[in-house]
């Protein structure tokens, strides 16, 4: 449903069908609601039948990155050699994004069933959920739900431990959550190695987002082929994504459809449209990582791995930033640039230097200081900052500002020429 | 480097409290058992030490190493690493006002505003003169849609206005 609102009729509700039922949250609850079935069901098969199954259910990462997950299971080693770890992805920090915050508040043992039908496919005897530091409520619900199943003896030899970030959005990055986990700086590593070779201390390892894992149970008891079928255009992209959606709409909240979906209804009739009198300007479809759209792109695009790429972005983590003619996309594109200043971890100079000389060139032009040629500086700089670095968090500094520039550059001009009256930049 | 260039700290007259006496060492050695390595329950000590006396020290890193079998200098760059540790007191209450974009198109900035004059801190980072609230800006709390969020100490406040902020302010003692 379009938590905290009403469901609408034209959403297909999986992953939120108890959101806002707090007894959904109790063990007994959740059994009662068919809960924990999944499991046993994984548990009867080979670990190796399970990957097929996710395989063929065409189900993908999450996260952001949409990578299949059934082929990044099948990635770990198949003969055990070494202690398999299974770490799951709660750090939930990409502007933009809070769905994952819903799946753990509402349905935390959807991730703990999810998380241990995981840890069987791959055979991992240890499983770490990393949730962020800020997450107050969701760490103190999961724990709850940890001990309660725990105590039920439904995790069998499987351990299953939370950690609590401290505040570093890299550390959703995998392999800066995995150095995190270790308890060192979060720093991102050079891949390779991958981390099914070696992931954290050292050994083979899987990655999976929340939204991911909550969704297995399902693909486990209806079947790959039903889940296969939940798609409304490209064969590629299956399933149920849950799209989070903020900014200026009336309803904003979390939403549950079928890939595939258009994103001008998601925008325009199940979050209500925009404020009386306003018009969408732009909008952001996939979390500030991702390339900014304008009006017309926004209206025409549709809500698969594909479909947004087709308009020029990515679908990334389905959070949904929305901007109505009232917003000022040069003070906002600064925003999301200090942001990334913010939150580099340092390690690689076109990051370091990039986020932060970005951030000051566009404080500048607001300020009234720019210069014409500013706009080419931050695009060059932009170049830089884009796959030249360990991991993406730089280009996702660059994605928009050169998205910005392409389709809002009048604002930018205004600036610059002394048109728009400077912004003091706090 | 001169040697004279950081005299260290004359040596305060109260000994040092030690954090980790028995009931803590206890529920640190529940967390050691989680994990493959000692390094790993960095993370989830320093959360402890921050409980139990609201901030990190410099002498608290150092007992951290020597516990954990680290160096001070490593804990430290840990530390610093993260922006949930305090390495400074901070006041008894301690507040998070997401600015980020989509926030910040939803008024956040004037619920700062309303939080600087409510609790009295006046000026982020601050804290307020009966040392009571510490008011601070941060990145993305990842409650958009619930704009705008405020963390109070472990308190997640959604949807906070600056209308909401006097009565939100008043009910922490």
């Amino acid at each position: 449903m379009g938590f905290p609102h009403k469901p609408h009729p034209k959403e297909t509700v999986l992953l939120s069908r108890y959101f806002g039922e707090a007894d959904a949250r109790n063990y007994k609850g959740w059994v009662k609601r068919g809960g924990y079935a999944a499991l046993e069901q994984a548990r009867a098969m080979e670990p190796a039948r399970v990957v097929d199954i996710v395989k063929d259910s065409g189900l993908r990462g999450r996260g952001g990155a949409g990578f299949p997950t059934g082929l990044k299971w099948s990635f770990m080693p198949k003969e055990k050699k070494k202690p398999h770890y299974l770490c799951v992805n709660a750090d939930e920090s990409e502007p933009g994004t809070f769905k994952d915050r819903e799946i753990m508040r509402w349905t935390p043992h959807a991730l703990l069933e999810g998380t241990a039908i995981a840890a069987h496919a791959i055979q991992a005897e240890v499983a770490y959920i990393y949730i962020r530091g800020e997450f107050t409520e969701p760490l103190a619900i999961m724990d709850k739900a940890l001990t309660d199943a725990r105590s039920a003896g439904v995790f069998g030899k499987l351990k299953i431990h939370l950690h609590r970030g401290a505040g570093a959005y890299i550390c959703g990055e995998e392999t800066a959550l995995m150095s995190s986990i270790e308890g060192k700086r979060g720093n991102p590593r050079i891949k390779p190695p991958f981390p099914a070779a070696a992931g954290v201390f050292g050994m083979p390892t899987t990655i999976n987002n929340v939204e991911t894992l909550a969704a297995v149970p399902h693909i486990l008891t209806k079947g790959a082929v039903w889940y296969k079928g939940l798609s409304l255009s490209s064969p590629k992209s299956t399933g149920t994504k849950l799209f989070s959606v903020c900014g200026h709409v009336q309803q904003p909240g979390n939403y549950e459809v079928t890939l595939g979906f258009p994103l001008k209804d998601l925008v325009y009739e199940l979050c209500g449209g925009m404020r009386p009198g306003r018009t969408l300007k732009a909008c952001i479809p996939g979390g500030s990582s991702v390339p900014i759209l304008d009006r017309a792109e926004t209206e025409s695009c549709l809500l698969d791995y594909e479909g947004v790429v087709e308009r020029g972005s990515m679908l990334g983590s389905g959070g949904v930033i929305v901007f109505d003619d009232s917003t000022d996309m040069v003070y906002q594109i600064m925003r999301l640039a200090r942001f990334y200043a913010h939150e580099s971890c340092a390690q690689c100079t076109q990051c370091r230097e990039g986020t932060a000389w970005t951030t000051k060139i566009l404080e500048r032009i607001l300020a009234g200081q720019g210069k014409t040629a500013d706009l080419d500086l931050l695009l060059d700089l932009s170049e830089n900052m884009t796959g030249k670095t360990i991991c993406v968090l730089s280009d996702s500094c660059a994605a928009p500002v050169v998205s910005g520039i392409k389709k809002f550059r009048s604002e930018f001009e205004d600036y610059i020429a002394g048109r728009r009256k400077p912004v003091m930049v706090a | 480097m001169s040697v004279g260039a950081h005299p260290s700290q004359p040596a305060g007259t109260e000994e040092y409290q030690p954090v980790f006496t028995e009931q803590m060492l206890e529920q640190l050695n529940e967390i050691l058992a989680r994990y493959p390595t000692r390094q790993a329950a960095l993370l989830p000590a320093l959360w402890l030490v921050q409980r139990a006396r609201g901030w990190i020290s410099d002498r608290n890193m150092a007992e951290v190493a020597e516990v954990l079998g680290l160096t001070p200098a490593y804990v430290k760059g840990v530390v610093t690493f993260y922006t949930m540790y305090h390495q400074h007191p901070v006041g008894r209450h301690f507040v998070q006002v997401c600015t980020t974009s989509p926030c910040n198109i939803c008024g956040a900035e004037a619920v700062v505003q309303a939080l600087l004059e409510a609790t009295g801190a006046k000026e982020l980072g601050a804290t307020s003169p009966d040392g009571k609230w510490t008011v601070i800006e941060v990145e993305c709390l990842g409650a958009c849609g619930f704009a705008t969020p405020v963390l109070v100490d472990d308190d997640f406040i959604e949807s906070v206005t600056p209308d909401r902020v006097p009565e939100l302010v008043r009910k922490y003692k």
